[in-house]
C-alpha cells in the first residue's frame, strides 16, 4: 500500500555555495497522497520543491523518484522522468495562446497522443476551452492557475509538485483550487504541494510536514496536525484556534 | 520623384530584414546583443564565394540561368555558404558565448560579441584583403516595369527569395513544436526547462536560423552590390535599427522593420541627398521609440 513515489532523504540546497537554504529535509509522498509542506515564512519550502524539482541545486542528500534516483537529472528532464512542477508566479507563457501553452508542455508526449490529451484537458477545465484561443496573460489569476496546472497534468507525472498554488487569489479562486486539486487526486494523481494556507491545505491533504529553516521538523496527518500543540510551536504563522479552548495542551 | 526608390528600398530592407530576424532571435531568445552578427553576414559570403570558385574549378564554367546573373553554383554554393555560417555561429557559441552566458550578465556576452566581431572581420580582411570582390562582373539590364520603376530579373528573384525565407521562418516559429519552444524560451527559461524544453537544443536551433539568414542577406548585398570585409558590419546598426523598430521578438516585425527602414533610406537619397541615408533609420527609429517603446509588433513586458 505504501508505495513511496517521492522520497527525498535529508537534502540540503542552496542557489550559492555553502549557503544551504534546505538544511537536510526529508519527505516521503505515497502513491495516490496528497502531502503538504507547511513552515513559516522564509523556512526554505520553496526552495525545498525547487530542488525536488532539478531548479535550485543540491548539495547533499537524495531524490528517489519511484525509487529512480534523480538527484543530479537536469530541470528539463524532471518532467519527462515524470515530475510535474508548478511554480507559484510566472507559471504560464504570456504571450502565447491558451492552446499554445498546452502544446508546448504536451511536446514531451508521442506526437499521436497529444492532440487527445488537450483535449481531456479541455473536458477537465472547460474554462480553459472557452479561451483557448486567448493569450494566457489576459487570463484571471484563477483561470492562469488552472492552466498551469492543466499544462503540468498533460503528461500524465507520477506526481505533481506545486508551489503555492492559492498565492495572489482571492478567497473565491482560492476554494476553487482547492477543489481542482481533490478531484485530480480523486483520478489517481499524487501531490506534493507546500502552502501558505494552512488550514485549507491540510483540509484536502493527507499528510503534512512542517519545514521550519530548512529541516523538516515535524510529521503528521493532516487532518489532526491543526489541532497539534507542536506544530502551533513550530509555525509561526496562524496558530491553532482551539489552543485556548484546549486549556494547558 | 522618381518611384524607384521603392524597389532599391524594398532591396535594402529585404537585405536588412533578413539579417534583423538573427539579432532579434538572439535578443529575445539568447537575451544579447549580437555585434558579430553583421560579420556572420560577411563570412557567409566569403563561404559561398569560395564554394562557388571550387565548383567552377570542379565543373568548369556553367552557363547562367537565364535571364539571371548566376547559374546553380551559386544556388548550391549559397546552400553550403548558409551551413557553413551556422556551423560559424555554433562553434563561436560553443567557445565564446556560452561560456559567457554562464556569468549571467548580458553587458559581458555583447562585450564579448563585439570582441568576436573584431577578430572575425580582420580574419576576413587577412584572408582576402578588403578589395571588394564580385560574384559575378556581367551587368544586367533592366527592365521598365511601369511608373518609371526598373528592375532586374536578379532583383526579382532574390525578393521572391527573401518573401520565402520570411515565411518559412515565420511558419517554423509559429506552427511547429521548435516554434513554440523558442517562444517559450523567449518569455519564461525557467518554466521553459520545467515544461521539459532543452535549452541546449534551443539555443542551437536560434544559431542556425539566424546565421543561415545572415549569409543569405550577406550573398543578396554580394549579388546586387559588392563583397567586402565590411559588408556585414555596415549594416549592422540599420538591422538593430529594424528588429527594435519592429519590436523585439518579432519576426514579421524585424522584416517589417527592415522593410520600412530601407524604403526610408532609399527615398531619403533620392529627396535629401545620399549623405542622409545613414540618420534617415536612426530619425525613425527615435520617433518610434518616443511614441511606441516597444516597437511595432513588440509586447509589454510582464
Amino acid at each position: 500500500m505504501n508505495e513511496a513515489v517521492l522520497d527525498v532523504r535529508d537534502l540540503e540546497a542552496g542557489y550559492e555555495p555553502g549557503v544551504p537554504i534546505v538544511r537536510g529535509a526529508s519527505i516521503i509522498v505515497n502513491k495516490g497522497e496528497i502531502v503538504v509542506v507547511l513552515g513559516p515564512n522564509g523556512a526554505g519550502k520553496s526552495s525545498l520543491i525547487k530542488a525536488i524539482a532539478g531548479l535550485v541545486p543540491i548539495s547533499r542528500g537524495k531524490v528517489l523518484l519511484d525509487g529512480k534516483d534523480v538527484t543530479a537529472a537536469p530541470a528539463h528532464t524532471m518532467v519527462h522522468l515524470g515530475l510535474a512542477f508548478v511554480p507559484q508566479t510566472e507559471n504560464v507563457f504570456p504571450l502565447m495562446s491558451v492552446e499554445d501553452n498546452l502544446k508546448v508542455a504536451g511536446g514531451i508526449l508521442e506526437r499521436r497522443q497529444a492532440p487527445a490529451r488537450i483535449e481531456e484537458m479541455y473536458a477537465m477545465f472547460p474554462d480553459l476551452a472557452r479561451q483557448k484561443r486567448s493569450a494566457a496573460g489576459n487570463l484571471s489569476g484563477g483561470q492562469r492557475q488552472m492552466l498551469a496546472v492543466a499544462r503540468a497534468l498533460i503528461v500524465h507525472p507520477k506526481v505533481l509538485v506545486l508551489d503555492e498554488p492559492s498565492a495572489g487569489l482571492s478567497p473565491k479562486f482560492v476554494s476553487m483550487v482547492f477543489e481542482m486539486l481533490s478531484a485530480i487526486r480523486k483520478s489517481g494523481v499524487t501531490i506534493l504541494l507546500v502552502e501558505q494556507n494552512a488550514k485549507a491545505a491540510l483540509a484536502i491533504g493527507d499528510r503534512a510536514y512542517v519545514l521550519v529553516e530548512g529541516k523538516d521538523r515535524h510529521e503528521g496527518v493532516a487532518s489532526t496536525l491543526w489541532d497539534d500543540p507542536v506544530v502551533a510551536e513550530l509555525y509561526l504563522g496562524q496558530r491553532p484556534l482551539k489552543r485556548e479552548a484546549g486549556g494547558a495542551a | 520623384m522618381s518611384l524607384q526608390f521603392v524597389v532599391d528600398g524594398l532591396l535594402t530592407g529585404s537585405m536588412i530584414g533578413l539579417g534583423a530576424i538573427g539579432v532579434t532571435l538572439t535578443y529575445s531568445i539568447l537575451r544579447f546583443s549580437n555585434f558579430a552578427h553583421g560579420d556572420f553576414m560577411a563570412w557567409g559570403t566569403y563561404a559561398t564565394l569560395a564554394a562557388v570558385s571550387a565548383i567552377g574549378a570542379l565543373f568548369g564554367k556553367v552557363a547562367p540561368i537565364a535571364p539571371l546573373s548566376f547559374g546553380w553554383p551559386l544556388i548550391v554554393a549559397l546552400v553550403i555558404g548558409m551551413a557553413f555560417t551556422a556551423l560559424l555561429a555554433l562553434l563561436l557559441d560553443k567557445v565564446l558565448f556560452a561560456r559567457l552566458r554562464r556569468q549571467e550578465q548580458a553587458i559581458i556576452v555583447v562585450m564579448g560579441s563585439f570582441g568576436a566581431s573584431m577578430a572575425l572581420r580582420s580574419l576576413l580582411e587577412f584572408i582576402f584583403t578588403s578589395r571588394p570582390t564580385y560574384f559575378s562582373r556581367a551587368i544586367q539590364i533592366a527592365m521598365p516595369v511601369g511608373l518609371g520603376i526598373r528592375i532586374t530579373p536578379d532583383q526579382i528573384a532574390l525578393l521572391l527569395l527573401t518573401a520565402v525565407l520570411v515565411l518559412g521562418v515565420h511558419l517554423l516559429t509559429t506552427r511547429t513544436q521548435t516554434g513554440r519552444s523558442m517562444q517559450a524560451m523567449s518569455q519564461n527559461p525557467a518554466l521553459a526547462r520545467v515544461v521539459g524544453i532543452d535549452v541546449a537544443s534551443v539555443v542551437r536551433v536560434t544559431w542556425i536560423v539566424g546565421a543561415a539568414l545572415a549569409c543569405v542577406a550577406g550573398v543578396m548585398i554580394g549579388i546586387l552590390v559588392q563583397i567586402r570585409p565590411f559588408m556585414g558590419f555596415d549594416i549592422l546598426l540599420p538591422m538593430f535599427a529594424a528588429a527594435i523598430l519592429g519590436g523585439i521578438g518579432s519576426i514579421p516585425g524585424a522584416v517589417l522593420g527592415g522593410l520600412i527602414i530601407g524604403l526610408a533610406e532609399a527615398g531619403a537619397v533620392q529627396l535629401v541627398g545620399a549623405e542622409w541615408r545613414a540618420a534617415v533609420s536612426f530619425i525613425i527609429l527615435m520617433a518610434v521609440l518616443f511614441v511606441r517603446p516597444i516597437g511595432l509588433f513588440g509586447v509589454r513586458e510582464r
